[in-house]
C-alpha cells in the first residue's frame, strides 16, 4: 500500500493511493494537483548517506570510502511533493540528489544486515538538495549546506516494505523541466540498505520514523528557479519541487 | 518555575523537537587549533556557525546514566547551556533574539573523544544517552547569558569552568546567525556548545554541570549494558 499525509479541505488526511490518485479516507479521490502534500513521515531523526555511489564519489573527486559518510538533517528542513525549494541570491552552485529513503518500522539495536529489512516500514524518495557554495570544510557536509529549511523534499508517498520485495535493485531517475539528467540504480550503492541499517544500529537505536537517506548517484546538475525537477525512484514515486528565488 | 523537557518515568519521553548545538564556538578552542584551521583539509577557519545535531535517542533525563561504550575507556563532559524556543524563530536580529527564547536548560554534549572536525561526528557525539537534558527555567531566570559560567564538576570536584565571555558567539548571536537558514520552531533546543578541552569521566563516576540561576544536571555513567532502560 502507498500511504500519504495531504492537506485538503483544509484539512490533514491519512490518504491511500488508488488507481494513481489519491485516495482521501471517505472515499473520494483526487488528483495530486487537488491536495497539497506534506512529508509522508513526520521527521524525527534523519541520518544521511553521503558519497554512496562509486560514481557519484568519483564526480566530487573524492575515493570512495570505506565507512560510510554519515550526516543528520533537522525536521526543519524537509518539505512535500510539489513543494518550492527557494534558491539564495548569493549561490552559485545548488543541486539536487535523487535518493531512495528508508523509514524505520520497528526499533533497531544491533541488527545484523540479514534481518534488517525487517526493520524497515517502507519507502519514500527523497531529494537532498545541497548549496555547494556553503560548504565548508568542519563537520562537512555542515547542516547550512543540507539542513536549510524547506530544501530536502520527501514523499509522495510511503511505500510499504512488503510492496518493494528487492530494494537494492530499484532504477533511479530524475528530471529537469522534463529532460533526463541522472539515471542510475540502487545496485551501485557502495553500502546497501541491510548494511546501513546493520551499521547506525551497531552504534545506536533506530526507531519506528526514523529515515536513513541512501545518497545519490552521479548526473548533478546546477538548477535555477523556475525548474522543475522530479526524481523517481522505480516503483516507489516520483516527487517533484520546483525553484524559487529566495525571497531578500 | 521549573518544568521537565525529558518526564519521568523511564523511559525518558522527551518533548523537545530537535536539539542544535554549536560546535567550535569557543575562543580556546579555535585557538588552540591555530594553524591547523589553514592546513589540509580545513584550510580556512570557520565562517558560518558550525552545528551538531543530538538526535533524540541520545536525549535523557537528569539522574538517568550516561552509557559508556565497552570499548572507549572514558567519555568527554560537554556541559553546556541551552536555550529552549518559545516561539518561531526565523532570521531574527541578534538584537532582539532573546525574545524568542522561551526557556533555560543545562545539557550535556557527551561524546567519544576525537580530533578532526572534518567529517560529522556521529559515532562520537550520538550514541544512545549522550545527551542528558535538564529542567526547563524561565526565560526570565536568566537575563545575561553570555555571563552565565559552566561548571563540571566530576564525583564532587570541579574539573572545568568554562566562562560565557569565552564563546565565539554568544546565545543572541548564535541563535540569530543560525536562523538565517534554520526556523526554530517552539520546543526546539540551542545549544551553545562545549567548553575548551571538556573533562572526561568513565563508568562509576558522576558527573554534575551547573549553571548559576539555570539549575544543575546530575548523571552518573555506567556501562553500556548496566545502562539497558
Amino acid at each position: 500500500m502507498k500511504r500519504a499525509r495531504v492537506i485538503a479541505d483544509g484539512i490533514e488526511y491519512a490518504a491511500t493511493e488508488a488507481d494513481g490518485r489519491v485516495r482521501l479516507p471517505d472515499g473520494r479521490l483526487l488528483r495530486e494537483d487537488q491536495v497539497n502534500w506534506l512529508p509522508p513521515v513526520a521527521p524525527r531523526t534523519t541520518f544521511a548517506v553521503g558519497l554512496n555511489y562509486a560514481d557519484h564519489a568519483r564526480e566530487l573527486a573524492f575515493k570512495p570510502p570505506t565507512e560510510p559518510l554519515v550526516f543528520l538533517k533537522g525536521p526543519n528542513t524537509f518539505t512535500g511533493h510539489r513543494g518550492t525549494v527557494a534558491r539564495p541570491a548569493d549561490i552559485t552552485f545548488m543541486h539536487y540528489e535523487c535518493e531512495l529513503a528508508v523509514v524505520i518500522g520497528r526499533t533497531a539495536r544491533r541488527v545484523k544486515a540479514a534481518d534488517a529489512l525487517g526493520h524497515v516500514a517502507g519507502y519514500t524518495v527523497a531529494n537532498d538538495y545541497a548549496f555547494r557554495d556553503y560548504l565548508e570544510n568542519y563537520y562537512r557536509p555542515n547542516l547550512r549546506v543540507k539542513s536549510r529549511d524547506r530544501a530536502t523534499p520527501l514523499g509522495p508517498w510511503l511505500v510499504d516494505a512488503a510492496d518493494v520485495p528487492d530494494p537494492m535493485d530499484l532504477a533511479l531517475r530524475t528530471t529537469v523541466n522534463g529532460r533526463e539528467t541522472l539515471r542510475g540504480s540502487t545496485r551501485e550503492m557502495i553500502f546497501s540498505v541491510p548494511w546501513l541499517i546493520e551499521y547506525l544500529s551497531g552504534f545506536l537505536t533506530l526507531s519506528p520514523g526514523d529515515l536513513i537517506l541512501t545518497g545519490t548517484p552521479e548526473g548533478l546538475a546546477n538548477v535555477q528557479p523556475g525548474d522543475e525537477v522530479i526524481t523517481e525512484v522505480e516503483g516507489v514515486g516520483q516527487l517533484s519541487s520546483t525553484i524559487v528565488a529566495e525571497e531578500p | 518555575m521549573t518544568r521537565r523537557l525529558v518526564s519521568d518515568p523511564r523511559p525518558a519521553v522527551p518533548a523537545a523537537r530537535a536539539v542544535y548545538v554549536a560546535a567550535l564556538n569557543r575562543h580556546a578552542t579555535i585557538a588552540a587549533l591555530g594553524d591547523a584551521l589553514l592546513r589540509e583539509p580545513y584550510r580556512t577557519p570557520p565562517r558560518a556557525p558550525v552545528l551538531h545535531l543530538k538526535p533524540a535517542n541520545t536525549w535523557i533525563g537528569p539522574g538517568d546514566p550516561i552509557p559508556c561504550p565497552r570499548d572507549v575507556p572514558a567519555l568527554r563532559m560537554g556541559g553546556t547551556l541551552g536555550m529552549v524556543i518559545g516561539r518561531p524563530a526565523s532570521r531574527v536580529a541578534e538584537g532582539r533574539a532573546l525574545e524568542y527564547v522561551g526557556g533555560w536548560l543545562v545539557a550535556n554534549d557527551v561524546s567519544i573523544p576525537y580530533e578532526s572536525h572534518y567529517r560529522p561526528a556521529i559515532k562520537q557525539r550520538c550514541r544512545d544517552g549522550f545527551c542528558p537534558i535538564g529542567a526547563v527555567v524561565d526565560a526570565a531566570a536568566l537575563t545575561e547569558p553570555d555571563r552565565a559560567e559552566v561548571v563540571i564538576e566530576i564525583n564532587g570536584r570541579i574539573e572545568c569552568r568554562a566562562a560565557g565571555s569565552g564563546l565565539v558567539r554568544g546565545a543572541a548571536r548564535l541563535l540569530a546567525e543560525v536562523s538565517t537558514f534554520i526556523t526554530f520552531e517552539p520546543g526546539d533546543v540551542l545549544l551553545v556548545g562545549e567548553p575548551d578541552r571538556p573533562p572526561l569521566a568513565g563508568p562509576g563516576d558522576t558527573v554534575r554541570i551547573i549553571i548559576a540561576n539555570v539549575g544543575t544536571l546530575e548523571s552518573p555513567i555506567r556501562w553500556d549494558h548496566e545502562a539497558a532502560r
